[in-house]
């Protein structure tokens, strides 16, 4: 047996470790978030927001287009992923038989691991290929794929919240089922549903992979839906792989606008459940 | 949910619309089956994946067979391809990644469960969450101006000055390489392993601690206790981590210096299965080329589809009674 002193020594040194360990964490998302703030901000102003980009050298240039474009591009997701994941998380939590709703649940999690790029080919070989174009919308669909698994079973999730009591009052004041399952259930969980729908917006808002070579990029404004569409994610790949100077401080810039959106999101989200997370 | 059909209709039509409908009405009957339409539209996204990916990979297939997956050529000119070098440069960059990211994931962990009191570990963990919601293709720019540049001046030279003798670190280090993509990926999946970790220790029976502690063990011999325990679950998040890193794209992509080569040296530029697609699929000019492409889309498709089934697994029997859904 080792002496006392040794295993008190051990014990203190180990917590120190650990702690040690997350601060290390937590240091390493303070620069990188600082490094973005202090680069980002230098080049951020009202004009990079709302011009369109100019020739390298050219004053005055913005990213408007990416911004517009990453908005099309999530307003296609949600329209998709929102209604089949709510209305599948729906099925899930209401209707499924245990062995059913057990297989789909498994299906619907595999797809939540899948890597974002392969549902980038997924889509381009069932609508880029046959449609024989980049689109907006194909970049829109590849995004609300991913989009769906998550807000399926974040609504499953907050619809199992909802006491039985709250439906069988439904059902013994005569509604339906299905005005129970819209009216009452999915309502009283609408703030649940809304949230987990708001961390999957900052989740495809972030994704690069699957617009590849779905929604491609363009350089100037488009709000069609039909034609190839810039977006953040992308504007910042393409300027951080060029070789200049003031596109490099473009993508900060960008880069900046970027996470504060997704962050903000993510914190704003936290604000507003935190009664759930303090138990 | 049952409910009883309770208009005034003829017994035989009653009979007729409970043989179709069950318990339901016909309006609620239609309800039940549009959002089983929906589940099954994203449950069915997945099947549609393996089939599609799996015909738009014939070409290569009927091509080189299973070969495909041993041979270490990649020329498009010849359209001579072969898997090989993707498939060692995503396991040995991920596997760098987890080397890295498990024990301070770990860490993190055991300092949020033993350590740290309940109104400081919240607010941690989800600092350490916010990790995880930065997108890739940031942590790409950040390694390709900040990281890559530190490491290429100050850290590989260190390196290569004391361990330099190793064929592991030989060759010139310009930055970008499998060991600084390796390096990413270990930030970027610090949050799934300390998160799950965190859950599986938090799923220990805290009697396992009481009674260590009891027989006079020290703190840290009652967290080993509860480590034991977990094994299982602690298990599962690593390899959830595994999956992770696997099928990252953006951030290796930028740093990993895409070239199919598969070199001993650590500082060597390499390519993952996700960085080809990435960086070649719109570039691909031939129809043999894109099939190639997919095919290794299918491959790293079946290799996180194993990983992440294994660690779900793992991950539910750990946590499995404590009313706590694993989340893949």
């Amino acid at each position: 047996m080792r002496s006392l002193w040794f295993r008190k020594l051990m014990s203190s040194s180990i917590t120190l470790v650990t702690s040690v360990a997350a601060c290390v964490v937590i240091g390493m998302l303070i620069l990188i978030l600082g490094y973005i703030g202090a680069t980002g901000v230098s080049e951020l102003s009202i004009g990079f927001l709302i011009n369109e980009p100019k020739p390298i050298g050219e004053p005055g240039s913005g990213i408007a287009p990416a911004i517009v474009g990453s908005l099309v591009l999530i307003a296609i997701a949600s329209a998709i992923g929102m209604p089949v994941g709510i209305l599948g998380g729906l099925y899930l939590a209401e209707f499924a038989s245990s062995r059913f709703g057990t297989a789909l649940r498994f299906l619907i999690d595999t797809l939540t691991g899948v890597p974002s790029i392969i549902v980038g080919v997924f889509v381009w070989t069932v609508m880029v290929k046959p449609m024989g174009h980049f689109s907006a919308l194909s970049g829109g669909v590849s995004l609300a794929i991913i989009m769906m698994p998550i807000v399926a079973r974040t609504t499953e999730e907050m619809l199992r919240l909802v006491p039985d009591s709250m439906r069988e009052g439904a059902l013994a004041l005569g509604a339906p089922v299905w005005r129970m399952s819209l009216g009452v259930v999915l309502r009283a969980a609408a703030g649940g549903v809304a949230t987990g729908a708001m961390l999957a917006i900052a989740r495809i808002a972030g994704e690069t992979a699957p617009l590849l070579f779905t929604a491609l990029n363009r350089n100037y404004m488009s709000t069609s839906i039909s034609e190839p569409i810039a977006s953040l994610t992308n504007q910042i790949y393409y300027y951080a792989g060029s070789p200049y100077e003031e596109w490099h401080s473009m993508a900060w810039a960008a880069t900046l606008v970027l996470v504060s959106m997704i962050l903000g999101i993510n914190i704003v989200v936290r604000l507003l459940t935190r009664n759930r997370h303090q138990q | 949910m049952d409910q009883a059909v309770t208009n005034r209709k003829p017994a035989v039509t009653r009979r007729f619309f409970s043989a179709l409908f069950g318990s339901l009405t016909p309006a609620d009957w239609l309800f039940k089956q549009s959002t089983l339409l929906f589940a099954l539209a994203i449950a069915g996204s997945v099947v549609l994946i393996v089939v599609e990916m799996a015909r738009n990979s014939t070409l290569t297939f009927e091509k080189f067979g299973w070969s495909f997956i041993t041979r270490s050529v990649w020329n498009p000119v010849t359209d001579d391809f072969g898997a090989l070098p993707f498939v060692y440069g995503t396991a040995v960059s991920s596997l760098i990644g987890l080397l890295i990211a498990v024990p301070v994931s770990i860490g993190v962990a055991v300092f949020l469960v033993e350590t740290a009191p309940r109104k400081l570990a919240t607010p941690i963990s989800f600092v350490v969450q916010l990790l995880a919601a930065i997108p890739s293709v940031v942590y790409g720019l950040w390694g390709i101006f900040v990281l890559a540049p530190l490491l290429r001046d100050h850290v590989y030279p260190a390196i290569q000055s004391k361990l330099g003798f190793l064929p592991l670190f030989q060759g010139n280090p310009n930055g970008l390489g499998m060991l600084t993509a390796g390096i990413i990926l270990s930030i970027m999946v610090v949050p799934i392993i300390t998160s799950v970790t965190t859950d599986v220790m938090r799923a220990v029976p805290s009697f396992q601690r009481e009674a260590s502690l009891a027989l006079g063990a020290t703190k840290w011999e009652a967290t080993l206790i509860i480590l034991q325990n977990a094994r299982s679950g602690i298990t599962g998040a690593v390899i959830l981590g595994l999956g992770r890193a696997v099928g990252e794209t953006m951030a290796v992509t930028m740093l990993i210096g895409n070239r199919p080569e598969i070199s001993a040296s650590l500082f060597d530029p390499s390519f993952t299965i996700a960085s080809a697609i990435a960086n070649e699929f719109t570039e691909a000019t031939s129809e043999v080329y894109r099939h190639a492409l997919v095919e290794l889309g299918l491959i790293l498709f079946v290799i996180t589809f194993a990983i992440n089934v294994v660690a779900r697994f793992l991950v539910w029997t750990a946590t499995r009674g404590q009313g706590k859904a694993a989340h893949a």
